[in-house]
């Protein structure tokens, strides 16, 4: 029995789903620790209206979906986000440009829709392709002028940001007085997505194809990185750069693809979003932090595609339920640091996972042993 | 154009601390990705400490203290990253991004509660205010206002320099960026050393978020961090090749236009030119890209940095 026990500990995949809800669940803690040195009294009442969430509808099925609803709808460009940067990390490259991407994606998706009335199919097509020439740019900074793609990505996000403002910032797009873009449903009803089983959903309106749409995305990733050429390419490539060159591996061709595609994703994440048109793009100060709650998302998901999905509802379970504390005491914010905290907790995986391999020195043991250290050695190629 | 050099004094002030605590800390093998967060938490601490000091405090004693505390708050942060990378050996790329996000929501939740508390549940804004702090600082000769953070900063570039290339410990510090088991094999250790490069690091970017936050304003809303400064500061690294006189030179290049954003409407030809003020937002980031891009091609980064240290590796 105890033998068995052992060896189901030391699957990697039992592994990496322990250690993200042992980050989930050590992120809640410390939220609730933070709470209770905001306002003690109430910390216990906060912590259980983040928790409970939208379930506080239980009583009434027709509202209850319709938040159920709501929540994946808007856990959508966030597990998009989250595919995005996953791609491009199984071939060894920290997309932290996706918060760009999907700026420009925000921007074009709104342009062609409330500028030039276009259909929601081609809107979308166009924040397609330009979030992946965003991605693109990065790449190419990466593979010919050997900039790191961090430091690429983050000038590329806040170019980004300003181009979106100066471009979405007229009459034609947005209402200036608010400062605010314009309803799509009102000013172009073709733009809005078409629904999806909104019926079930309560007749909410914002539940649209972006749902399904994710889930076939997160599957056809699982399908290219794992039974394709291409995928098996990308990643020997993040394994070891030069070997994969070696092997006949057209290095900076990939980066540029790797990025593109992660690019691609990225903007599908922005129109899918915005073009339900439950929210409108403000001006902003900051770049969008989508991108990097998406981050955030893919590590928790484990790395895997399928995973992603489950992290990132329970990411936006959260951050929606800050919206639930009784602002008298506490501030939405607080929500934030938590998934922060989850975040920061993720880096101590490898940690987490050594622990566990560590007791027994078993031929599986030294298996894995010698697996990570060729993997600390391919990284040192990098 | 006084003003133009105001600005790009206390930007440069800004970016050479920020940018030779990201050298330091990746010249010990430690990738830094969270200064901007370290910017933050210094900024916030050093603000509370001049909201918080009573009226009859005397100017030096504000300075001072705001010093010390963005620099302590700075260190405290960066141990952050230090313990996890070091100690855990955690993927640093994202353990910076985490320190990022963490720094943000974090200075907005407790100056939040900071403020409510003040004023007694009427003001839940993130924004501080520190008219009295921000004119602590400032001195002028003739018509040119300067800060005493441009001063400390000039100072800190001084003694930067001659650590880095005139003792001992830059020397070792470095040698566990290049190549940490040789480092080991003489006698170093290693993980003090990396400690070391991420406390300084902690240290200049706390000062560097202050400065940031209070020289040239004198409140400051943290719901947005500090702006992507912190970024900036690691291409100004970069740029500099990760030596602290060529930072100092990069830094300045960077912040004129950084401060052309904020200035170009009292220069009469910008402002005559048809672009509008965002454009100006812009170009610190296009320019540091295209300059990266022609830069990077042969740029030696610290053989090691990014790997965690493990003695048992070869």
């Amino acid at each position: 029995m105890d033998k068995k026990n052992t060896a189901f500990l030391k699957r990697p995949g039992v592994q990496t789903i322990l250690a993200s809800v042992l980050c989930a669940v050590l992120g809640i803690i410390m939220g609730y620790i933070i709470l209770l040195f905001m306002n003690p009294e109430h910390a216990t009442e906060g912590m259980v209206a983040i928790l409970k969430n939208f379930f506080k509808f239980s009583g009434k099925p027709q509202q209850l979906m319709y938040y159920l609803g709501s929540t994946l709808v808007k856990s959508v460009p966030v597990i998009l986000c989250a595919e995005a940067i996953l791609f491009a990390y199984k071939a060894g490259l920290f997309n932290i440009g996706a918060a760009g991407q999907y700026t420009i994606g925000i921007l074009v998706s709104l342009y062609t829709s409330l500028a030039l009335g276009w259909n929601w199919f081609f809107c979308v097509l166009a924040a397609v392709l330009a979030g992946a020439l965003w991605g693109a740019l990065c790449g190419f900074f990466k593979a010919f002028c050997n900039v790191n793609e961090v430091i690429a990505g983050i000038m590329l996000n806040w170019i980004g940001l300003y181009l979106c403002n100066i471009i979405l910032s007229n009459e034609t797009c947005m209402n200036t007085t608010k400062s605010e873009t314009y309803d799509i449903a009102a000013k172009n009803p073709s733009g809005v997505l078409p629904g999806f089983l909104q019926g079930v959903f309560g007749n909410n309106q914002y539940m649209s194809i972006a749902v399904p749409i994710t889930i076939l995305v997160a599957i056809i990733i699982l399908v290219v990185l794992n039974m394709t050429t291409f995928g098996y390419e990308l990643k020997a490539t993040g394994h070891n750069k030069e070997a994969a060159k070696y092997a006949g591996m057209n290095a900076k061709r990939n980066i540029i693809l790797t990025l593109a595609i992660s690019g691609a994703i990225s903007g599908l994440a922005a129109s899918l979003y915005y073009l339900t048109s439950i929210e409108h793009f403000k001006i902003a100060s900051s770049v969008p932090g989508m991108g990097f709650s998406g981050i955030a998302v893919a590590f928790l998901g484990g790395l895997h595609p399928i995973g992603t999905i489950v992290a990132g509802l329970f990411v936006e379970y959260i951050t929606l339920g800050g919206q639930y504390l009784n602002t008298n005491y506490f501030n939405p914010q607080v929500a934030d640091l938590m998934i922060a905290i989850i975040i920061y907790l993720c880096g101590f995986v490898l940690f987490f996972k050594s622990i566990l391999n560590k007791p027994r020195k078993k031929s599986l043991d030294a298996n894995k042993n010698n697996k990570v250290a060729s993997g600390v050695t391919a990284k040192k190629e990098v | 154009m006084v003003l133009l050099i105001q600005y790009t004094l206390i930007f440069s002030a800004v970016l050479i601390l920020v940018a030779l605590g990201g050298m330091f800390s990746e010249r010990s093998g430690i990738i830094n990705l969270g200064l901007e967060g370290i910017m933050v938490f210094g900024a916030m601490a050093g603000g509370m400490v001049m909201v918080l000091l009573p009226d009859t405090v005397s100017k030096a004693t504000i300075v001072i203290l705001t010093l010390i505390a963005a620099a302590c708050a700075g260190m405290i942060s960066s141990l952050l990253i230090g313990i996890a990378c070091i100690y855990f050996k955690a993927d640093q790329t994202l353990i910076g991004t985490a320190v990022n996000m963490l720094a943000t929501a974090a200075a907005t939740v407790i100056v939040k509660a900071f403020n409510t508390n003040r004023s007694n549940g009427t003001d839940f804004s993130a924004k501080l205010d520190y008219v009295r702090g921000h004119d602590a600082f400032m001195f002028s000769i003739g018509s040119l206002q300067l800060s005493w953070f441009v001063v400390v900063a000039a100072v800190l570039l001084v003694i930067a320099i001659v650590l880095f290339y005139k003792t001992k410990f830059a020397l070792r510090l470095r040698a566990c960026g290049e190549h940490p088991q040789a480092a080991d094999s003489v006698g170093i250790n290693v993980y003090a050393m990396r400690y070391a490069g991420v406390l300084m690091s902690g240290f200049l970017a706390g000062l560097g978020g202050i400065i940031y936050i209070a020289a040239a304003n004198s409140t400051w809303h943290f719901d947005y961090g500090v702006a992507g400064a912190g970024f900036l500061a690691l291409a100004v690294m970069i740029f500099g090749q990760w030596k602290p006189e060529r930072i100092a030179w990069s830094a300045i290049l960077f912040a004129v236009f950084r401060s052309l954003s904020n200035v170009y409407m009292g220069i009469g030809f910008l402002h005559a030119l048809p672009i509008s003020g965002t454009v100006y937002n812009m170009f610190p980031y296009i320019v540091s890209l295209i300059v990266l891009a022609f830069t990077s091609s042969n740029s030696r980064a610290p053989k090691a940095e990014g790997i965690p240290y493990d003695k048992g590796s070869r």
